[in-house]
């Protein structure tokens, strides 16, 4: 490392924390949302990953004795229209819903810390017109060119994956790239530049170990972001394609079912995407609690609220 | 303060150069090109090579830009055959009934998250507070398209209070009441999608601005409590409020769209939904230009409105 003693001792008087890592245990293992999201997406994990494996009943095998009934013993969460087991589909909505959520936040984060990186360090025009892109994306509402892009392909997970991720990374790297700006004004990495260190080296040694905690906060909302999309999408029926369940398409299903009162194929698959949400969302605030070193100084700062 | 003004719309011109050539590039990316684009299904061949003779396709790509950001500029935004009409007319009749749907639903939810706002900032940390920051974030969660089905389900159909869907009924005719009526649901789910992000953010200023010295001056000058809040507080924190309604236009028209499509509304984005389905290019991606033009256009004219109301802003 080539971060001086001098720097540290500057990091400290600014307040950001020269080991993050105690500061984060001393805030996220205290927060209380911390502990509600995790245990919502243990509970999550565990009915969509390992419920199938305890709950064997087949989601796909029609029972057309039983179609569109309530609740009972042995359909815990009543039938479709096709007689199929509601219980198991919510299960198994849930592998494919949370799946494509977390690799497309993931890719999506790939690129936007890329591009984020790239357009901060390079500074000058580039940078200009890297941003003017960034400001189009933010500008065009991501659900519509979503379903103009979906519109020419037959949506397949990879396919979904890929699209979110193109039409979603523009927010981390807007925020990676304010980030990158104000770092590479820093001390070490000017020490960095003149012991000859090249730019990746620069940028994988020194810039990405500062920002993991804006790009943690960031890509968790991103999974949030990236199951309400694909729930929205297969919604309105340009999602993933069936017979494999999910909860978005389960939802528009029960639409038609909705002057029927079929109130056990409304309320299940939307909870489901409720809780998924808003698990994701307390981690998320509680990581920002915990990372996000510019809200700590804001709180010491800023006026007593 | 017009020197800002003209330098601000010149900071909104490249997005929107930026924007017409990613729908330039979007033209080309559709299977068959530009002449598919402006045909659709009813393209021939010979017809294929007819457009591409008018079109000037066979010259060089910086000259078919050009031509196209012309018709572009006059309005020529192509032929939707699936609605035998030119996509200009069609969004004019459909545009309005969008706008009009976010636009209530903006005035709405200003209303509600301004109160709970201040409400909340005023009995900050007690329980009430507590509890309405909860009820707030699972609003914030809560997704579009599952409240529209429940709504439907209980108020369309259980206690049948609204129509489930539609502009007006057709029994009626087109009366101003049965417009309103048909609206109440939608406008409500686009008023609790959007109203806990204003809520939240209106707590946490009006926190901020009630511990400010100008406060407590007004309050020891013997203003009631009433006048405080209102001709001081509130004043100063609802100046940011206008850029986050610029910043959330996207989320309102991508929220417009999935909610034309539950309750069945003919807007944009009903026209939009149906015109991806039978793969009507023309209409998706004028709806695509017109979408970002007008999320531009809402955030040029968002920091505008800040400078006006805002003397803190410089103009240099």
């Amino acid at each position: 490392m080539v971060q001086s003693d001098s720097t540290r001792i500057e990091l400290d008087a600014q307040g950001i924390g020269a080991e993050p890592k105690s500061r984060f245990r001393r805030i996220f293992w205290h927060h209380p949302l911390a502990w509600m999201g995790l245990v919502g997406i243990a509970v999550l994990l565990g009915f969509a990953f390992i419920g199938p494996l305890v709950y064997r009943a087949s989601p796909y095998a029609m029972h057309l004795t039983m179609i569109l009934k309530p609740p009972s013993t042995h359909f815990p969460l009543g039938t479709n229209n096709l007689g199929r087991n509601m219980l198991a589909r919510l299960m198994l909505g849930g592998q494919t819903s949370l799946e494509v959520g977390v690799a497309a936040a993931l890719s999506s984060m790939v690129i936007g810390i890329a591009y984020g990186v790239v357009a901060g360090f390079v500074g000058g025009w580039v940078d200009a017109l890297m941003m003017r892109v960034v400001d189009l994306l933010r500008s065009i509402p991501g659900l519509f060119l979503l379903i103009f892009l979906d519109s020419f392909v037959t949506p397949t997970p990879g396919l979904l994956i890929l699209l979110i991720a193109l039409t979603s990374w523009h927010g981390v790297s807007r925020l990676v790239r304010a980030e990158v700006l104000s770092l590479k004004e820093r001390l070490f990495v000017e020490a960095a530049r003149a012991v000859g260190a090249r730019m990746g080296h620069i940028a994988i040694k020194h810039l990405l170990p500062n920002i993991y905690g804006t790009v943690i906060v960031a890509t968790t909302f991103m999974v949030a972001d990236a199951v309400l999309v694909i729930a929205s999408l297969s919604f309105v029926g340009m999602g993933l394609p069936p017979p494999v369940p999910n909860w978005g398409a389960m939802l528009s299903d029960a639409m038609t079912y909705v002057p029927q009162h079929a109130w056990w194929l409304v309320y299940p698959p939307g909870l489901a995407v409720l809780w998924t949400i808003l698990s994701i969302s307390f981690l998320g605030d509680a990581f920002r609690a915990a990372l996000d070193t510019r809200l700590d100084s804001a709180f010491r700062g800023g006026p007593r609220t | 303060m017009i020197r800002y003004s003209l330098a601000r719309m010149l900071q909104a011109v490249p997005t929107l150069l930026l924007l017409s050539v990613l729908s330039f590039f979007l033209i080309h990316v559709v299977p068959g090109g530009p002449a598919v684009v402006m045909l659709g299904d009813k393209a021939t061949p010979a017809l294929i090579a007819q457009i591409n003779q008018s079109l000037g396709l066979n010259k060089p790509l910086w000259i078919q830009y050009g031509i196209w950001l012309g018709h572009l500029l006059e309005g020529n935004l192509g032929y939707a055959y699936s609605y035998h009409q030119s996509v200009a007319s069609l969004i004019a009749v459909n545009l309005p009934r969008t706008l009009i749907l976010v636009v209530t639903a903006i005035a709405i939810s200003h209303v509600i998250a301004i109160v709970v706002g201040i409400y909340q900032a005023v009995h900050r940390d007690r329980p009430v507070d507590f509890i309405l920051t909860g009820i707030l974030y699972f609003l914030y969660a809560m997704p579009t398209f599952w409240l529209g089905v429940l709504l439907i389900s209980i108020f369309a159909t259980d206690v049948r209070w609204f129509p489930t869907g539609g502009l007006y009924n057709p029994l009626l005719g087109p009366t101003f009441g049965s417009y309103v009526n048909h609206m109440v649901l939608p406008v409500s789910v686009l008023v609790i999608g959007s109203v806990a992000g204003w809520a939240r953010y209106m707590r946490s200023t009006m926190a901020e601005t009630l511990v400010q010295d100008y406060i407590r001056t007004a309050r020891a000058k013997g203003l009631n409590e009433r006048g405080v809040l209102v001709r001081h507080a509130l004043k100063n924190s609802l100046l940011p409020l206008i850029t986050l309604v610029g910043m959330s236009l996207p989320g309102l028209f991508s929220g417009a769209l999935i909610i034309e499509i539950i309750f069945n509304y003919p807007g944009m984005g009903l026209l939009f939904w149906n015109a991806a389905q039978q793969r009507d290019y023309p209409i998706v991606l004028a709806i695509v230009i017109m979408v970002g033009v007008l999320t531009i256009l809402g955030n040029l004219l968002a920091d505008l409105l800040y400078a006006v109301v805002d003397p803190r802003i410089q103009y240099r």
